[in-house]
């Protein structure tokens, strides 16, 4: 006799506008207090005590443009936005500041969040859809040096990009992109080269979002459709389908895996959360509390694993906090 | 007949005379049923035999000639063949030239598509003749995109044109095509502008697939252009008029092979290398992962009965409905299009609570325009408009009658109200018609929906069945299942319907002048009218009804636009059909008798043919009417 599905552990509310993205800062040593990140679409950004469940600050920094991503880099002191506003937006947060230090123009008019990735003490390489149609630009952090800008070949027709993750095997290896396209394809592009290596079409329809386990070289990207894709890397940086999974309704906003790698959450057009074993995709569980399309999910990187909370973030303007699968 | 082969210098023009002779006295069919095929034979490989055959055409005299020449182009199996029966007879003799490339293209339009092809199939064969061949597109062109030739002339001598052009297209080369694209190009704008106008959409279809062809010849690459419309058999016959199979190696078909091989190895070469991204065959697990997968099993899953798929909540009420439809919220789609499913069954259910805003949703409807991509949405908002209509049929008849003559409406919106009076006035005259489903009595004229344009087809084949079910008693075969009787429905509302409509057609707006440019929206109010008119027997109403209409038509009868014709002609058979004899013969003799020699008119002068095959039908329930009056003894 299976449970029926827990609860969330507690609601923030409070945006008063759809939220777009989450983020959580809860690494740090006690007595930091946990965060939570969050972008809605009148142009805030939230920061939300999670002890108190209240706003902390609200920091306003895109124009009242819609706020697709957040990320912080490296600490709860230093965040990193992205608007609807065609800017990226760095913040200085350390002792009750509010102020952007730096900002980058991308002149990108999509909805792709960019994706940060750590590659050197106080350096950071971020990928971010260009001004042109189908190109997704490498910056170099704090400098914001163009690294390479990466152009399908022409007639490829892939689209927009709609989703991007940098990741790289370890400290010493070359950091590669994984985008996801408009015509349902994901390529794996090398930065250092500035080509693509591998292509493989894994949807009929835009791909979402997608996310991707570097250990077991095995990824997954959802989309518009009804159907989940899992697809490897294999030694040669060749990609191929794994296997499929078929959902009961159309239509995936984000994907996002567990930092354990055990489980992972999608967030779906139909209200509702859906957590995967990641193993197996064995569906475990179906979060049903929202009454709108779940926009974007996210895991806590809290250092106790009994602790850890996964967060969704929902066009009916609340975001909803949950405890599952925590004891593992 | 045989002939001395080989060496001797004998005069054949004896047997010239004979044969134009024959020919002429109509004989054409016995004698060279003999003659082509043995000089087909002869002339394979001989070529004595062919320039004896060519002497003896040339020796006929010109007054026989025409005959002889018409004999062996119906005749000859194929454009080859044809040539080296005539060789350059049409270069030599005008006579020859006359028939070949003036009257059989341009007056006559009897002969079949296979002497189509040998004409031109052999103008096209020797070089000396292809500048006839281009003479002749030239005109068949110029007469293709004359309007007064679209509006005047019948419909099969524009089929036969057409498909004259298409042959002649299929048979130019590529130099000739590029000295004549300018005129192409224009005789095809003109052209094509001439037959769209024509509210026949036989003519329109004509029109479209020419053009179509004509541009595909003259833009080889780069884009054609295309237009919509459905296939048919004619279609279909005209398009593969386009390609030719040569079955003898001509020069032309040899550079045709060159270009359809090049075109062969082009196209392995289009997909690309990029297609490394194939969907490869899932890869199987090891057997080592599916001993960590069991370990893995610590997770449990929650219950997720609960996870069905996403319903979207219909309304239930009509106001509910009206709020929906008339709301403009962006994120309400779902809803707006769950309302404009269920509107039509929910506007039956609940005839009182429809009653109450009948007109405001006959206006929504009426201005209801595509949001989402539905599918059949144009068929979900008409049994919307009916429904609503005949559950509340006065009302929404007065608005919809007023709306038709109002300023700012597209002519695609009068011809709805129009299409939607009709299905109206159809559910409500006939018993029961919207509970049960069709029966297999075939007698009873059901049409579901009006699929657009080509109602009228449909309303005339009904009109038929009916006149012929009047003029002919034949044994019924099959039983009719006998419908329970109700009242008619239709006969309290039909006034309603009908007087409206017909009250202001010569009153033209700014934007809307029936009796001038939309004389399209002209001939479906005629065609409506005449169903109207049918519908409407039994009726207390159908006299004055009968009147009104007659006197309607009498103010059309000479409209230039052959559809409005038939409308009108088809109105004159809903009234004899629907007015009750004796009422008939009471108040409206006089404009009988003069509709009468109208009538005969159109029967014999007419030249379109479904106008005078009506006027005809007319004619005979005219005189049916006299008989079973005469029968009558008093």
């Amino acid at each position: 006799m299976a449970l029926p599905p827990p609860d969330p552990q507690f609601v923030l509310r409070g945006t008063s506008a759809a939220v777009h993205t989450l983020h959580f800062s809860c690494g740090g040593p006690e007595p930091d207090i946990p965060l939570l990140f969050s972008g809605s679409e009148n142009g805030f950004i939230h920061v939300w005590n999670l002890k108190t469940h209240r706003v902390d600050t609200a920091l306003d920094g895109h124009g009242r443009k819609s706020v697709y991503c957040v990320e912080t880099m490296g600490g709860k002191d230093r965040l990193l936005s992205q608007g609807r506003d065609q800017r990226i937006c760095l913040w200085d947060l350390a002792e009750g500041r509010t102020s952007v230090t730096d900002s980058v123009f991308t002149e990108h008019v999509g909805f792709c969040r960019c994706s940060l990735l750590k590659v050197a003490q106080g350096r950071w390489l971020m990928a971010v859809a260009a001004r042109s149609l189908e190109e997704v630009q490498i910056l170099e952090l704090p400098s914001k040096t163009s690294v390479c800008t990466l152009k399908p070949e022409v007639g490829a027709k892939l689209g927009m990009p709609m989703c991007l993750k940098l990741w790289q095997l370890n400290c010493d290896s070359q950091p590669v992109l994984l985008a996801g396209y408009e015509d349902g394809s994901i390529v794996l592009w090398s930065v250092s080269m500035g080509k693509a290596l591998s292509q493989l079409i894994c949807h009929q329809e835009p791909v979402m979002s997608l996310d991707f386990d570097a250990e077991k070289a095995r990824g997954i990207s959802g989309s518009s459709e009804k159907v989940l894709s899992i697809w490897s890397l294999n030694e040669q940086q060749n990609l191929q389908v794994y296997k499929t999974h078929e959902l009961v309704n159309a239509g995936i906003s984000d994907i996002t895996i567990r930092p354990d790698k055990k489980i992972l959450a999608t967030a779906g057009w139909d209200h509702r959360i859906r957590i995967f074993g990641w193993k197996k995709l064995k569906p475990l569980a179906v979060l049903d509390y929202h009454t709108a399309t779940v926009h974007c999910v996210s895991f806590s990187d809290h250092s106790n694993p009994r602790e850890r909370l996964l967060a969704a973030g929902s066009k009916d303007q609340r975001i909803s906090v949950w405890s599952i699968y925590a004891q593992t | 007949v045989c002939f001395i082969p080989g060496g001797l210098d004998c005069s054949i023009s004896f047997v010239s005379h004979l044969l134009g002779k024959v020919c002429v006295h109509g004989r054409q069919k016995e004698i060279l049923g003999v003659l082509v095929p043995h000089l087909t034979d002869l002339t394979k490989s001989d070529c004595i035999w062919q320039r004896i055959c060519w002497r003896l055409v040339e020796c006929v005299p010109d007054r026989w000639m025409e005959a002889v020449v018409l004999g062996f182009v119906q005749r000859a199996p194929g454009a080859d063949v044809l040539s080296r029966l005539l060789g350059n007879l049409v270069v030599k003799n005008k006579k020859a030239q006359f028939v070949v490339t003036q009257k059989m293209l341009l007056l006559q339009y009897g002969h079949t598509t296979a002497v189509l092809q040998n004409l031109l199939g052999y103008l096209s064969l020797d070089s000396l003749r292809r500048t006839l061949l281009l003479r002749v597109l030239q005109e068949l062109l110029e007469t293709w995109s004359s309007s007064s030739a679209v509006k005047h002339s019948p419909a099969e001598q524009q089929l036969y044109i057409s498909k004259a052009i298409l042959i002649c297209l299929s048979h130019l080369k590529e130099p000739e095509i590029e000295s004549c694209r300018q005129e192409l190009l224009t005789s095809m704008m003109e052209g094509v502008k001439c037959h769209l106008d024509s509210s026949l959409p036989q003519l329109r279809r004509l029109g479209m697939v020419v053009a179509e062809s004509i541009s595909s010849k003259i833009n080889s690459e780069g884009p054609v252009l295309k237009f919509e419309y459905e296939e048919d058999d004619e279609t279909r016959e005209l398009k593969s008029l386009l390609v030719q199979t040569p079955p003898f190696c001509v020069v032309p078909s040899l550079l045709d092979d060159d270009r359809s091989e090049k075109a062969g190895a082009a196209l392995p070469l289009v997909p690309e290398s990029n297609e490394k991204p194939h969907p490869a065959a899932p890869v199987m697990p090891d057997e080592e992962l599916d001993a960590e997968l069991d370990s893995d099993d610590d997770l449990t899953p929650y219950d997720m009965s609960e996870d069905k798929e996403l319903k979207i909540k219909t309304p239930a009420y009509i106001r509910d409905c009206i709020e929906v439809l008339t709301g403009s919220r962006a994120e309400d789609m779902d809803k707006w299009e769950a309302t404009v499913k269920a509107l039509e069954s929910l506007v039956r259910k609940n005839p009182a609570a429809t009653r109450e805003v009948s007109v405001e949703l006959a206006k929504i409807l009426l201005h209801l325009e595509e949001k989402t991509c539905i599918e059949g949405f144009m068929e979900l908002r008409q049994r919307a408009q009916v429904a609503v209509l005949t559950t509340d049929p006065i009302p929404v008849a007065k608005y919809l009658t007023s709306q038709f003559y109002s300023l700012n409406y597209s002519l695609r919106q009068r011809m709805d109200i129009l299409d939607v009076l009709v299905l109206a006035a159809q559910e409500l005259s006939c018993p029961k018609f919207h509970g049960k489903t069709k029966h297999s009595g075939a007698q009873k004229p059901c049409i579901q929906l009006l699929p657009g344009n080509d109602s009228s087809k449909d309303w005339r084949r009904i009109v038929d069945e009916r006149i012929k079910s009047k003029t002919r008693r034949f044994d019924m075969g099959r039983s009719h299942v006998e419908l329970a009787s109700c009242p008619n429905a239709f006969n309290s509302v039909a006034g309603h319907f009908f007087f409206p409509l017909i009250q202001h057609f010569d009153r033209p707006l700014t934007t809307f002048d029936l009796l001038g440019e939309d004389h399209l929206v002209l001939g479906r109010l005629v065609h409506t009218l005449a169903i109207l008119m049918y519908l409407a027997v039994n009726t207390v109403a159908v006299t004055a009804m009968g009147k009104a209409l007659l006197e309607f038509v009498w103010a059309l009868r000479f409209h230039t636009d052959s559809y409005v014709r038939q409308g009108l002609l088809s109105c004159i058979s809903s009234l004899l059909l629907s007015v009750p004899t004796e009422r008939i013969l009471a108040d409206m003799t006089e404009e009988l008798l003069e509709t009468q020699s109208w009538l005969g008119d159109v029967m014999e002068k007419d030249p379109d043919g479904d106008c005078r095959r009506l006027a005809l039908q007319n004619l005979l329930l005219m005189e049916n009417l006299k008989k079973k009056l005469e029968a009558v003894p008093s």
